[in-house]
Order: structure tokens, then C-alpha cells, then sequence
């Protein structure tokens, strides 16, 4: 008697209805714990008075589109990067340009202070990311001093210093993240589960210090262990991709900007996505967020030009921001809280307050 | 945005199409700059701002069109009549088709050509609008034309099905969960903790920097103060990482239990940070070393386990023993103590320091030491040296 012959297409066809039904299942148990919505136990809570926040710095120098920045631990340096290939060090609160490099590449789309503030590091289009020690001697060729660091497949989209100048965590198009230690160049680690491009990350600011949330162009957004390499949850409600995440500061949440001209709050202990900012107005993707010190405000920078400030208890819109003259590309919470920068395809940075 | 066209288009709640004047031209099925506006405020409950911004959006993207500027693609809240663009996306066809003749590719040549008999009767309507958007967008800078082919292509472009792991769902069924009622209350909890620590919600004493120009702020929370603030101080309550986190507290603490002879815990933990991040540790865990460290026999035996084939984790275990045994123990005992108490007591609450009432006497922005000199000069003098935040004036080097 011939053994019957499995078609590969029945094979796919059965694997995706266990998975179908895995997921159905996996929905089951998550809504058996929810018992309540979050605008709903903010309802006791205090709403939130007039807010008025302004422009109180611009930075203009670079000459095309920004794509990132990061703050320097002093709570007034940045570090900025854009399309032209030029990456600045400034005193956000002088406006002062104190180093300025240029990388061989065009669209550095990632960078990062460390946090002793000696240094930076960004990458891009050229696949690497690279860590540049700031020289104060004016005659000192800071490209000369540079680190290649991190090598991916394909462009890199994200980088962040872990707790010291020695390690980096990075993402990448080629749809993984990694861990290297900046004096060998070694990889020490890496995450592979994305089925497409990985945009952004964040590291958890938990006690134990050791897992971080990624997201990308597959709608997913992924927590992973830093240790063993493994994704420990996983969120998958957007519907487009994510391009931004980013803790609450109590580390038991993120949040989440995408393409889909949303922004969502997932909870990581009760393992579900709990709030959702949007507004039917709002039509134009969300590039990138952050929150204020207590949490309480989500501020969010959209492709229309515009910075949405969310009432992340109550779910409403505080207030919208307008200024810039092109897509708002990064935005970042300064380490004390007293303020915000935001970047844009208009060339300049923002500093709000 | 195709959602609030289809809105605006809706025969109960859209816009009311009516014949607009144009010069002496009646012309039908139109609709003012103005409706648009007080429709986009009405439905979606925005401001004039909003709805001007929003409105320009769809103006520039082609799905409103203005009859009597077509070149001029822009919103004008006035008496200025527009259509809806019904061919979209076959003008978006026609213009790749003017462009590139002969690249549409076999799915989309098909479309096209449907298109074309459907609507014959209007075809060199739809030529003519795919010439003049040719016409805007070749004064439009290449980088944002590219991104507009970008979001119209995947309009045509067929989407891949999504790749599922069922390992991963069978492993996600199996965590332990938290009732969200639990979960969503602690963040309620947290933001009023910290809501008095938020610059940006209650502003902070004696000024913001950015608003004010005066750096006061900074200088009087910096990393190393002959005294910090009673909110600073306060904050150490919060929870043991808070304590930890700030240099000040984390020397205030090990002050405490150097009184009581147990600060090698604290060391220890140090030491491990330093394994984690960067330099080898010193070994504390030798029994019969002149410093001894209390972990219990299991933690100790794993450790010593590790330490002979190292590897980056080798103090984790130890280490998470430490951190959650001071956490238990000397954290809460330590905020009970005199020595806390004392300093909560003296902390400084400073005065408020208001904006300068005459705008043009701006304070002077002071420049302050750059993080990467403060390490250069330590390295040349032998020494570390605190950031101590002065006020120091054109010390960082200026581009």
C-alpha cells in the first residue's frame, strides 16, 4: 500500500489554522483578566488643566532632514543626526554647536550619547554603527578616533548605550537586534523572532536591568531577555508598522507609535494592550514618543508636522503642538523631565517646555 | 485620510454640495474653502487651526481639487469652490502611464485599461488632472515626491500573508498574568507619586531653565551638593532602584551602614555593577576573605561555579541576592534612621524665581563644562573630579 502523500500546501494550510486558533485561544486568556478599562479607573483622577508648552530653543545647522537625537545625561547636551550625513553635538541650552562629524554614509537614521557623555554613537545606511570619543582639541579629527562597533545585513534603524560607555544595543533592517561590547566589537547577543525590518527599541528601566522592547515593520512589538536572546512577549494590535516604543518609568508598561496613526499603551503583567490614543482627525502616522517624568503624559510626533500631548490615565488629547514645517521624526523627553526635543524633516531641532 | 473623504462625501452627514459661482460660470456640485473647514471642526470636534492644517493635507494629496487656481494646491477658508477627486487612484495610473510609458506593470495595466472603458466618458478629465498633479509635483523637492509614490504604490501592491509562530503562542498561553484592575490602578498610583517630581505637569522651584534662562535649577540638583532638595530627598522613599539611582543617596546609604558595619553589601553590589559594565571585580566571596559577604550556600556554590569558567553573568546571581536582601533590609531601616531624617529636615526648598517681566533683559545663558572635558581634566590631573555645575562661562569649545 503507498504511504500517502502530505501536498505542502495542506501542510501550510494546516499549520496556519493551529496557529489561527492558537492565537483565538491566547485572546481567550488574556481578556479573562481584564476586568476593567484604564480610562475607567482614571476616572477618580484629577483632569488635566490648561497646557501650554512652547518652543523655547530651535537648533538650525543641519542641513537636510534630521532623522534622531538623544540627550546627554547633563540633562542640556544632544547629539542630533540627518540625511546629509552629519551628526552634531550641541548645548541645547546655549543653542552652541560644540562637534560636528560627518559620516561616510548618507541617512544616519540612529544615534545615541553614552552615558558618560565622552561620547556618541550613530549608523545608518551603511549598516555599522560606529562610537566616536568627543574630543575638546578643535585640532583633533574626530573621524579619525571612530569605532566601527556593530555590523548588521542591512541599514540600522536604532541604537542605545546600555548602563555604560561598553555596550550597545542595536536594531536593524535586517530584522534582528544586537547586543556588542564596544572595545572588541564582539557580539555578545542577538534577537532574532521580527519577520521584517525592526525600527526602534528602548530599554527597560527595570531593577534587574535586563530585557528591552523592540518594534517593527512586521506590526509586532517584541520584549525580549537580554541574557538568553529570547523574546518573552510578544504584542502584535497595530496595523501598520511600529516606529516607535518606549517605556512608562515604572518599566511595567510601553508605549507604542505607529504608522497607523496610533498610539498604544500595552501593560507587560498583564500582558495586553491597554489603551489606545487616537482621534479620527488624526489621519498621518506617529513617528515617535516618549513620556513625561510621572508618566503621565504621552507626547507623540506625527508625519503631519504636529506633536500630539496625550493624558496616557484618561486616554484624551491634552494639547497639539504645531511648529515645525515637516514630518516630525524623533522626539525625546530630557533626563529630568524640565523639557522635550523634537526633530524634523524641516532641518531643525526643538527644544519645548 | 481615504476615511474622512469618504465622510465628507456621506449624502446625510457630509458636506452639502452646491452650485458655486466662478466668475460668471455656475458651477455644479461644488463646495467651498469654507465648508471644508466647518465641516473637518464640526465632525471631529477640532479647532480652526487643526481643521486648516488637516484640510491642506488633503488639498496637496490630490482627493480635494480647487477649480479656480488648479496650480494652486492649498486650502483657502473662503469662498475659493473644490471637488472631490472621484479618480484618485486611476489618475494615479494615468500619471506613472505619462511618466514612464509602457512601466505600468501587467496587474496594473489591466486596471487601467478597465478604468479606461468604465469611465470613457470623462478620460480626458482624468488625463488632464494626472498632467496637472505631473506639473505640481515636479516643483515639489524629489525627496517628498518619492514618498507620496511610495504611499500611492502600495495602494497596487498586493500584500504578503503574515508568517505566524505557533511555538510562541503555545508558550505565551502558559504565563502567569495579572488582572488588569491590579495592573491599571499601580499606574494610577505612580503618576501621583511622581506627578510633584514632573517638570512639565507642576513645574519645578525655583524655575525651569528653559523658560527662564536660569540655570539655578540645575546647579542646585546636581549629582554631588553640600545640600540636596526635599523633593530629591523624598524621592529615596519611593523605592530602593530611586535610592540607588541617585549618587547622593547612594553615599548617604553607605554613610549609614559603614555605622553599622555592614556596608560590604553595598560594596559588593558595586563591585558587580563594575563586572557587569566594564572592570573585573574584586573577589569578596573567598569565606575567609577580611570582608565577607552574606549569601547563602546555594548562590555561593553557583557563583563559585561560574567563576571558574567566567562569563559575563558570573555575579548576576549573587548579585540580584545582594540588591534584593538591602532592599528588604537595610533600605527600610535606613529610612527610619536618624541620619535620614536629619537630612529630609535640612533639605532645601528653594524660591521661586520668576520669568523676567521685561523681555527684552534676557538672562545670559551660561555655557557649562562639558561631561567630556570634566573627564579629560580628571584623567590629566590623576584624580576623578565631581561635576560640581557651576555657572562657568565659554569653557566648551564653540563650532
Amino acid at each position: 500500500m503507498a504511504a500517502q502523500e502530505v501536498q505542502p500546501s495542506e501542510t501550510i494550510a494546516k499549520l496556519k489554522s493551529e496557529s489561527e486558533a492558537l492565537k483565538t485561544k491566547l485572546e481567550e486568556e488574556r481578556a479573562k483578566l481584564h476586568d476593567v478599562e484604564l480610562h475607567q479607573v482614571a476616572e477618580k483622577v484629577e483632569p488635566l488643566g490648561q497646557f501650554v508648552m512652547k518652543t523655547r530653543r530651535t537648533l538650525k545647522g543641519h542641513g537636510n532632514k534630521v532623522l534622531c537625537m538623544d540627550w546627554c545625561k547633563d540633562k542640556r547636551r544632544i547629539v542630533s543626526s540627518s540625511q546629509d550625513g552629519k551628526v552634531i553635538v550641541w548645548d541645547a541650552f546655549t543653542t552652541n554647536k560644540e562637534h560636528a562629524v560627518t559620516m561616510p554614509c548618507t541617512w544616519v537614521m540612529a544615534c545615541a550619547y553614552a552615558p558618560s557623555g565622552c561620547a556618541v554613537a550613530c549608523g545608518g545606511l551603511d549598516n555599522k554603527c560606529s562610537v566616536y570619543p568627543l574630543s575638546l582639541d578643535k585640532n583633533e579629527n574626530l573621524a579619525a578616533k571612530k569605532k566601527s562597533v556593530a555590523m548588521h545585513t542591512n541599514y540600522l534603524s536604532a541604537c542605545s548605550f546600555t548602563n555604560s560607555d561598553m555596550q550597545i544595543l542595536t536594531s536593524s533592517g535586517d530584522g534582528t537586534c544586537a547586543l556588542w561590547d564596544v572595545e572588541s566589537g564582539q557580539l555578545l547577543q542577538s534577537f532574532h523572532g521580527h519577520a521584517a525590518d525592526v525600527l526602534c527599541l528602548d530599554l527597560a528601566p527595570s531593577e534587574t536591568g535586563n530585557t528591552f522592547v523592540s518594534g517593527g515593520c512586521d506590526k509586532k512589538a517584541n520584549v525580549w531577555d537580554m541574557r538568553s536572546g529570547q523574546c518573552i512577549q510578544s504584542f502584535e494590535t497595530h496595523e501598520s508598522d511600529i516606529n516607535s516604543v518606549r517605556y512608562y518609568p515604572s518599566g511595567d508598561a510601553f508605549a507604542s507609535g505607529s504608522d497607523d496613526a496610533t498610539c498604544r499603551l500595552y501593560d507587560l503583567r498583564a500582558d495586553r494592550e491597554v489603551a489606545i490614543y487616537s482621534k479620527e482627525s488624526i489621519i498621518f502616522g506617529a513617528s515617535s514618543v516618549d513620556f513625561s517624568i510621572s508618566g503621565r503624559l504621552l507626547f507623540g510626533g506625527y508625519n503631519d508636522y504636529t506633536i500630539n500631548v496625550w493624558d496616557v490615565l484618561k486616554g484624551t488629547r491634552v494639547s497639539i503642538l504645531f511648529g515645525h514645517e515637516n514630518r516630525v521624526s524623533t522626539l525625546r523627553v530630557s533626563p529630568d523631565g524640565t523639557a522635550f526635543c523634537s526633530g524634523s524633516w524641516d532641518h531643525t531641532l526643538r527644544v519645548w517646555a | 485620510m481615504e476615511r474622512v473623504i469618504v465622510s465628507m462625501q456621506d449624502p446625510d452627514m457630509g458636506i452639502k454640495m452646491r452650485n458655486q459661482r466662478l466668475l460668471i460660470t455656475v458651477i455644479p456640485h461644488a463646495m467651498t474653502g469654507r465648508d471644508i473647514v466647518d465641516w473637518l471642526i464640526q465632525k471631529y470636534s477640532i479647532t480652526e487651526e487643526e481643521a486648516l492644517h488637516t484640510g491642506n493635507f488633503l488639498v496637496k494629496y490630490g482627493y480635494i481639487y480647487p477649480l479656480k487656481e488648479p496650480r494652486n494646491l492649498c486650502l483657502k477658508q473662503d469662498e475659493t469652490p473644490y471637488r472631490f477627486q472621484v479618480y484618485i487612484h486611476t489618475i494615479y495610473l494615468a500619471r506613472k502611464n505619462i511618466r514612464k510609458q509602457g512601466e505600468l506593470i501587467e496587474y496594473e495595466k489591466e486596471c487601467y485599461n478597465a478604468l479606461h472603458k468604465r469611465i470613457n466618458h470623462t478620460w480626458d478629465f482624468v488625463v488632464m488632472q494626472a498632467r496637472e498633479q505631473l506639473r505640481a509635483s515636479k516643483q515639489r523637492r524629489k525627496s517628498d515626491r518619492i514618498v507620496l509614490e511610495c504611499q500611492e504604490q502600495a495602494f497596487w501592491l498586493i500584500n504578503r500573508p503574515p508568517v505566524s509562530s505557533i511555538e510562541h503562542n503555545r508558550k505565551s498561553l502558559g504565563r502567569n498574568r495579572i488582572k488588569s484592575s491590579i495592573c491599571l490602578e499601580s499606574f494610577v498610583k505612580y503618576c501621583e507619586q511622581y506627578q510633584d517630581h514632573d517638570p512639565i505637569m507642576q513645574g519645578c522651584l525655583p524655575s525651569n531653565p528653559w523658560i527662564t534662562d536660569d540655570i539655578m535649577y540645575w546647579n542646585m540638583n546636581a549629582e554631588m551638593v553640600p545640600m540636596p532638595t526635599k523633593l530629591r530627598v523624598e524621592r529615596w522613599t519611593f523605592s530602593f532602584m530611586e535610592l540607588l539611582n541617585d549618587p547622593l543617596g547612594k553615599k548617604e546609604l553607605l554613610t549609614y551602614l559603614e555605622k553599622e558595619f555592614s556596608a560590604e553589601n553595598l560594596l559588593f553590589w558595586q563591585a558587580c555593577e563594575e563586572v557587569r559594565h566594564g572592570e573585573a571585580s574584586k573577589i569578596f566571596l573567598a569565606p575567609g576573605a577580611s570582608r565577607w559577604v552574606n549569601i547563602d550556600s546555594k548562590t555561593m556554590e553557583k557563583t563559585l561555579q561560574g567563576i571558574k569558567h567566567p562569563h559575563r553573568f558570573v555575579m548576576d546571581d549573587a548579585q540580584m541576592h545582594i540588591y534584593f536582601l538591602m532592599k528588604k533590609d537595610s533600605y527600610p531601616r535606613y529610612l527610619k534612621s536618624e541620619l535620614y531624617k536629619n537630612l529630609l529636615a535640612r533639605a532645601v526648598v528653594p524660591q521661586e524665581t520668576k520669568k523676567s517681566v521685561f523681555p527684552f533683559m534676557r538672562r545670559q545663558r551660561h555655557s557649562s563644562p562639558s561631561p567630556a572635558l570634566v573627564t579629560q581634566t580628571a584623567e590629566d590631573n590623576g584624580k576623578a573630579q565631581p561635576n560640581t555645575g557651576k555657572t562657568n562661562t565659554g569653557t566648551a569649545a564653540q563650532i
